[in-house]
């Protein structure tokens, strides 16, 4: 059995992480592949399509309910689904309360503990939520788990000033804990010159674009029916494409420290691909009123 | 016998020599926490820092918000129960450990002794602890309908996780129709306990002072005072009181030693506050000033001269009738004070003390250490701010050496080269200086030792000064071997 990979998938929130991981996932199981998804976001929502559940059960739920986490069994938060996919969600409070972060980091040592990357598995995916906004979420990227990095984007300008602040996150972790950018998913939104554009960040940050998943109406087809593509329309082109993924991924050897951009630097690019326009310093701060002035 | 007392020069060149160790950036941050006494300035500002974040290598004798709040303001409140809101050791490790007296029976109508603590655990910490400490009040007044109320405390957790302790605390009074305070005393806020004595006062003001306002029905009389900031260590609060009733007040309330709620309900009430520990209860005082118009003023009843000071200067707030009274109380007790001085004098005379405490003592205790000839050379404070430094600089002889917020090698050094016959510090200094031959009292616990205020208390005071240091295992420390021949 080849050595387990262990993936992290981030992104900037809504910009498809969690529909990219189950279909990259599915595709995965479909090529033979041993995969587990662990779920890092207390919505709960990262391993539906893979279960055809509306919310997987969640370690610090289940935890919550037995006392606390030293009380559970695996098997009572492993959910196994399409293609032998095992699947748990780690969990956390509604919005508002509580300290979601922790439930990550709670959740994470349970399954470490409790030996569940310790069965006959080839890769863990773990999605996260979208801002890390605190420790917690930089859990999975924290020493002896997640190697690989997988940062969802698209042409948009939030979507890559949130992959270029995922890269400082991974510089911060890659000395101490090993942890290395494995390439950026463009899930794309029909910006224009969209795979030129992610190619050039990619460039720039060092690593690759590893594939250009492109926009497909049948992804929300098969998401209504909590499925996958792969699962919904084998023979779906979209599938292929996941299938692709799945390929450059099994095959991925490019693992790198990522050269994050400066703000400046960041902007630049966006500029030239014109994404955004060029700044006039002369307006900065100036009211209406003062403008006509 | 008289004592080589280093002059202004030596002491400044003292400081320079102990600071020399330094890098450059501590050396600059710790000189401005060091100082010599200057009788001739106004304001301490002039001389010394206070009130900022230590540096590593300190003795860390500093406490934290929470020990500010739960340990020292708000603790000692003996008829309420006090949370301790977050992980089980904060509460369980400050568990009845301060020598605050009371009377009452345990379960009943005390409850300081016991440790109350919403023990929180991963998922209290993950979904919030919110619905549990709904579910540990209601537990509290199913088993101890007799407390008076219930004040939350928070540990660090608390602030967090954002929990909304206060609707909490509105809701859960509403249901009991007691008194329950909420307090955000979290232990990373600040950069001591100084803030939780703030964060406490600032509770009082805000859930309990106001509850008798437009309440008539208290008897009032123009003698009503409140004792405020005696933590009744070793029953310091006990000593005081019976002299101010010998003088004629009426003490209708103590905070927070052997203090109880409706004591504290009464502060709006009475004529005059009685300020003993200045640091942790200004804040509510000078509020009591702004809102009920009540005066205040700061008293020292450590040995006879500043009994006689502090007890007519109260007086002098009152008619002659009070007057009289303060007369009449040092007349009584003079003849016994004389009598201890005679005693104890002679064995103490010209012996020289260090002193390293926490807000108020290194100033207060002064006047009784003179009152047995003996002479403090250096004196400082853990965590008090500049105000009090202000009151220091009178109180103390020019030239004294002063330090804040001292780091351990620093008091060493001091030591080593001043050289006192006593040093008053705390546990965490207390081995340290003895192995050094050094003889040591504890001048937070009293060394289990008390009560050291009033007449009764420089009884004790000065007996414990003189068998610490007369005691004869001092002569014995040297080696037969490394004895010359």
């Amino acid at each position: 059995m080849a050595k387990l990979r262990q993936c992290a998938i981030y992104g900037k929130g809504g910009i498809g992480k969690s529909t990219t991981t189950q279909n990259l996932v599915a595709a995965l199981a479909e090529a033979n592949q041993k995969v587990m998804i662990v779920g890092c976001d207390p919505k709960a929502d990262s391993t539906r399509l893979i279960l055809h559940s509306k919310a997987q059960t969640t370690v610090m739920h289940l935890a919550a309910e037995a006392g606390s986490v030293e009380d559970l069994e695996l098997e009572d938060v492993l959910q196994v689904g399409f293609g032998g996919v095992k699947c748990v969600e780690s969990g956390g409070p509604e919005p508002g309360v509580g300290c979601a972060g922790r439930g990550v980091i709670t959740a994470i040592n349970f399954l470490e503990e409790e030996g569940a990357y310790e069965e006959d598995l080839d890769f863990v995916f773990y999605d996260v939520l979208g801002d890390v906004v605190c420790g917690g979420f930089a859990m999975p990227i924290r020493e002896n788990k997640a190697q690989e990095i997988y940062i969802v984007v698209s042409g948009e300008m939030m979507a890559m000033y949130a992959a270029n602040n995922i890269a400082k996150g991974i510089v911060k972790y890659a000395n101490s804990g090993g942890v290395r950018l494995a390439g950026l998913i463009c899930n794309s939104r029909k910006v224009d010159r969209e795979d030129e554009l992610i190619e050039a960040l990619a460039a720039r940050l060092g690593t690759q674009m590893i594939h250009f998943v492109p926009r497909d109406n049948v992804v929300q087809h098969a998401e209504i029916r909590r499925m996958t593509v792969i699962e919904y329309d084998p023979t779906c082109n979209q599938a292929d494409e996941y299938r692709a993924l799945a390929q450059k991924v099994i095959n991925n050897k490019k693992l790198v420290i990522p050269t994050p951009l400066e703000m400046d630097e960041l902007e630049d690019l966006l500029m030239e691909f014109g994404v955004i326009e060029k700044e006039d310093e002369s307006i900065i701060g100036k009211s209406k009123t003062a403008e006509v002035a | 016998m008289v004592t080589m007392n280093m002059n202004r020069d030596e002491v400044q060149q003292l400081i320079q020599e102990v600071l020399e160790v330094y890098p450059k950036k501590a050396k600059k941050d710790r000189a401005k926490h060091l100082a010599v006494n200057d009788h001739s300035l106004e304001q301490s500002k002039k001389c010394i820092v206070s009130n900022r974040k230590s540096l590593p290598g300190v003795m860390t004798i500093r406490g934290c918000a929470y020990a500010g709040s739960r340990g020292v303001v708000w603790g000692p409140i003996k008829d309420m129960i006090h949370i301790s809101h977050g992980p089980v050791g904060c509460g369980q490790y400050s568990r009845a450990g301060r020598r605050n007296y009371y009377v009452g029976h345990t379960g009943i109508d005390t409850f300081s002794e016991m440790n109350f603590t919403s023990d929180f655990q991963e998922r209290d910490i993950v979904f919030g602890g919110d619905k549990k400490l709904s579910k540990l009040i209601e537990e509290i007044e199913m088993l101890f309908p007799l407390n008076k109320g219930i004040t939350i405390q928070s540990e660090c957790p608390i602030g967090l996780i954002g929990d909304d302790i206060e609707s909490v605390a509105k809701k859960m009074a509403a249901k009991s129709n007691k008194t329950i305070v909420p307090v955000r005393c979290e232990g990373f806020r600040g950069v001591s306990q100084s803030l939780g004595h703030h964060i406490a006062n600032d509770t009082i003001r805000d859930w309990v002072l106001h509850k008798r306002d437009g309440d008539h029905s208290f008897q009032g009389t123009p003698y009503d005072v409140a004792i405020l900031g005696d933590y009744n260590i070793g029953g310091d609060a006990w000593a005081s009181r019976i002299l101010f009733e010998e003088m004629g007040l009426r003490v209708v309330a103590m905070w927070s030693g052997d203090g109880t709620l409706p004591e504290m309900e009464l502060g709006s009430k009475v004529k005059l506050n009685l300020v003993h520990c200045y640091r942790s209860i200004n804040y509510i005082t000078r509020h009591m000033e702004e809102k009920y118009g009540i005066p205040w003023i700061e008293y020292n009843l450590f040995g006879p001269t500043k009994i006689a000071e502090s007890l007519r200067k109260i007086a002098a707030h009152f008619d002659d009738r009070i007057k009289e009274g303060a007369e009449r109380v040092i007349a009584k007790y003079t003849p016994l004070m004389e009598a201890i001085i005679a005693k104890y004098r002679p064995r103490l005379e010209g012996k020289k003390v260090m002193l390293y405490v926490g807000g108020l003592r290194p100033r207060h205790v002064v006047g009784a250490y003179e009152d047995l000839g003996m002479d403090v050379i250096g004196t400082g404070y853990e965590f008090v701010h500049n105000d009090d430094y202000d009151r220091t600089i009178k109180e103390v002889k020019d030239s004294t050496l002063l330090y804040d917020d001292v780091t351990a090698y620093e008091l060493e050094e001091f030591v080593k080269r001043l050289r006192p016959d006593l040093i008053g510090s705390g546990i965490k200094e207390k081995y340290i200086f003895q192995k050094m031959g050094i003889p040591f009292r504890q001048m937070h616990s009293w060394d289990y030792s008390g009560p050291y205020h009033g007449y009764d208390g420089f009884a004790i005071f000065a007996r414990d000064m003189d068998m610490t240091l007369n005691n004869p295992s001092w002569s014995k420390l040297k080696a037969p071997w490394l004895k010359a021949a």
